[in-house]
């Protein structure tokens, strides 16, 4: 059996947040390139694994890109309901990501 | 002002912008770094002051989600730095929504600080940004479509009449347009995040490019800096080859890392920025650290759209609404906690049938926050927390279908239960009036001939 660490202990941020009305925007953060690079190959965020972690069908992945820049992986879905209608319970979107952090990666 | 901010403006042709706040009004301006920014020989200072983050309520019930007061103080404290400096404020999407009152509200806000200050005579400029369901309607009728974002359908007639305001997302264009008139403050309707603070650059010839990524990278102010901290000022400067970006708080700086990391913010994908007129690609921008707090950026490209199209916020009132709070504490309540749902909603059925109004109820400590996307949902907490929420046309209706669906929850009749004096814990033994329920009901954009057409400006003088 191989050791793996909690995504929350590898990445430096894992936020999420509306993107528009009707999608929420999720960002993953890494503190430098070992980190970024691992997480990626490991395919932990993969659209599959997104679809799987919160039940949902992959046409409710509009993203899924891995952004060079800020060592990021980001994938954006689509909401329940638009932002605020009666019924939605995180009108910012701003808690979404709670899922993401006990995601097991795999040492390398 | 910390030695390490560099104060000598870059060889070349510059313009500078102080960024005081993300959204003004939201959250109050951190005096501090304002005052720093305000050293650093800023051209203009801009803010925006909107987002549609708030949700369908203020648009829709046209009130401001920010409180007066902080709106107040933070005008003022832009205000009277912009007027001693002798250079353009710039505030856009005013009052969170950017509908024509709050657009009012700021201007009204403006002359009082004027005449209290006695501030020397200033122009003023303004511009609307809501448009008309009639014309909505006749764009409908014409067969001219107007286009569902995110996967939404066209609008129809029937999403139209159950929309109560709409405002229109504006470009650089009135911003130019009222500072080529020679205002001193600008106070805009509903406007993209970028243009309030592209419009003067694009306007002293910087390139678009260049323009745009320098109001996406500003229009957040401080959240383009690590640490983490919101609310303070930013001092970014364009050239004809780059844009820069510092953190003022001597606390934060801007990194590669914040910087790219804001660039992809709240938006479904880091590489494009869409506005009216056209998007900017960021896929081959390069970071650079330029000193200490400050970060370099080069390389974004600016592709002009082939339609102007501009993108339409609208909400629309769906009713009343009742609030109800409940506890639940035995697991075999919990462990059932759909029947009593489902026991509750068909208490209201009865009364009222099963149309004609909305119920709502939600579980915290079993899946509130995510739904029917919660992956432990089927492992709730040893006590539940249950909002209810009614929603009818009228309010004795909303506060009826809320009550009888959070006093049923106590009746509820599950087989086994062991208690049986009230299967539920009330916080209060009532129900309370909420703020109106709203949806978005136009996430959409529309056709432009001229993209000032659904931006009427005024100027006018103000002061002593």
């Amino acid at each position: 059996m191989t050791a793996s660490r909690k995504l929350s202990e590898i990445a430096k941020t894992i936020r999420s947040k509306n993107a528009g009305v009707d999608k929420i925007t999720f960002d993953v953060i890494f503190p430098d390139r070992d980190a970024y690079d691992r997480v990626r190959e490991s395919s932990v965020l993969s659209r599959a694994v997104v679809c799987r972690i919160f039940g949902i069908d992959a046409a409710q992945i509009t993203d899924h890109v891995e952004f060079d820049p800020a060592l990021a992986i980001k994938f954006t879905i689509y909401r329940r309901m638009p932002s605020g209608s009666p019924g939605d319970a995180d009108i910012f979107g701003s808690q979404q990501y709670g899922p993401l952090l006990d995601i097991d990666v795999p040492d390398g | 002002m910390p030695a390490s901010i560099k104060h000598g403006r870059s060889a070349n042709h510059t313009l500078r912008i102080v960024c005081p706040n993300g959204h003004l009004g939201f959250a109050p301006i951190k005096a501090g770094s304002f005052r720093i920014g305000c050293d650093c020989e800023p051209d203009l200072i801009c803010a925006d002051s909107g987002s549609c983050d708030v949700g369908p309520v203020p648009l829709g019930a046209d009130i401001s989600s920010s409180p007066l007061q902080w709106q107040m103080d933070d005008l003022e404290t832009m205000l009277l730095a912009a007027r001693r400096l002798g250079v353009p404020m710039i505030v856009g999407s005013a009052g969170d929504t950017g509908s024509n009152s709050r657009v009012d509200l700021f201007v009204g806000i403006i002359r009082d600080l004027a005449e209290k200050y006695s501030v020397p005579r200033f122009r003023i400029g303004y511009f609307y940004s809501e448009v008309g369901k009639d014309a909505l309607r006749r764009r409908i009728v014409a067969g001219d479509q107007i286009t569902g974002l995110d996967g939404r359908s066209p609008l129809d007639l029937a999403n139209l009449d159950a929309t109560e305001r709409v405002v229109a997302m504006a470009g650089i264009h009135p911003y130019i347009k009222l500072l080529d008139q020679g205002a001193d403050v600008i106070i805009g309707g509903r406007s993209s995040d970028c243009a309030i603070f592209a419009a003067p650059a694009i306007r002293r010839g910087f390139p678009e490019a260049l323009a745009y990524f320098y109001g996406k990278v500003l229009e957040c102010a401080s959240l383009c800096a690590e640490p983490y901290g919101g609310k303070e000022s930013v001092l970014g400067e364009i050239t004809m080859d780059d844009v820069k970006v510092t953190a003022l708080l001597p606390e934060q700086r801007c990194t590669i890392a914040s910087v790219a990391g804001h660039a992809m913010y709240e938006r479904a994908n880091p590489f494009y920025e869409h506005f009216l007129g056209g998007r900017i690609d960021m896929s081959r921008c390069r970071y650079e650290q330029y000193d200490e707090r400050t970060v370099r950026v080069t390389g974004p490209s600016y592709i002009p759209a082939a339609e102007l199209r501009v993108k339409l916020e609208g909400s629309g009132k769906i009713g009343e609404r009742y609030v109800g709070i409940v506890g639940v504490r035995d697991p075999y309540t919990i462990a059932n906690i759909d029947l009593v749902t489902a026991w509750a909603r068909q208490q209201v059925v009865e009364r009222f049938g099963d149309r004609g109004y909305e119920l709502h109820f939600t579980i915290y400590g079993r899946d509130a926050v995510l739904g029917d996307r919660e992956p432990l949902r089927a492992t709730p907490a040893h006590e539940l927390g249950i909002v209810v929420q009614g929603v009818a046309p009228t309010k004795g209706m909303a506060e009826e279908v809320c009550m009888i669906a959070t006093r049923q929850m106590f009746y509820a009749r599950l087989p086994q239960v062991k208690g049986t004096a009230g299967g539920v814990a009330f916080l209060l033994d009532e129900v309370m009036p909420a703020s109106p329920a709203y949806r978005w009901t136009l996430n959409h954009t529309m056709r432009l001939d001229d993209p000032l057409e659904l931006f009427p400006t005024f100027i006018a003088e103000v002061g002593v």
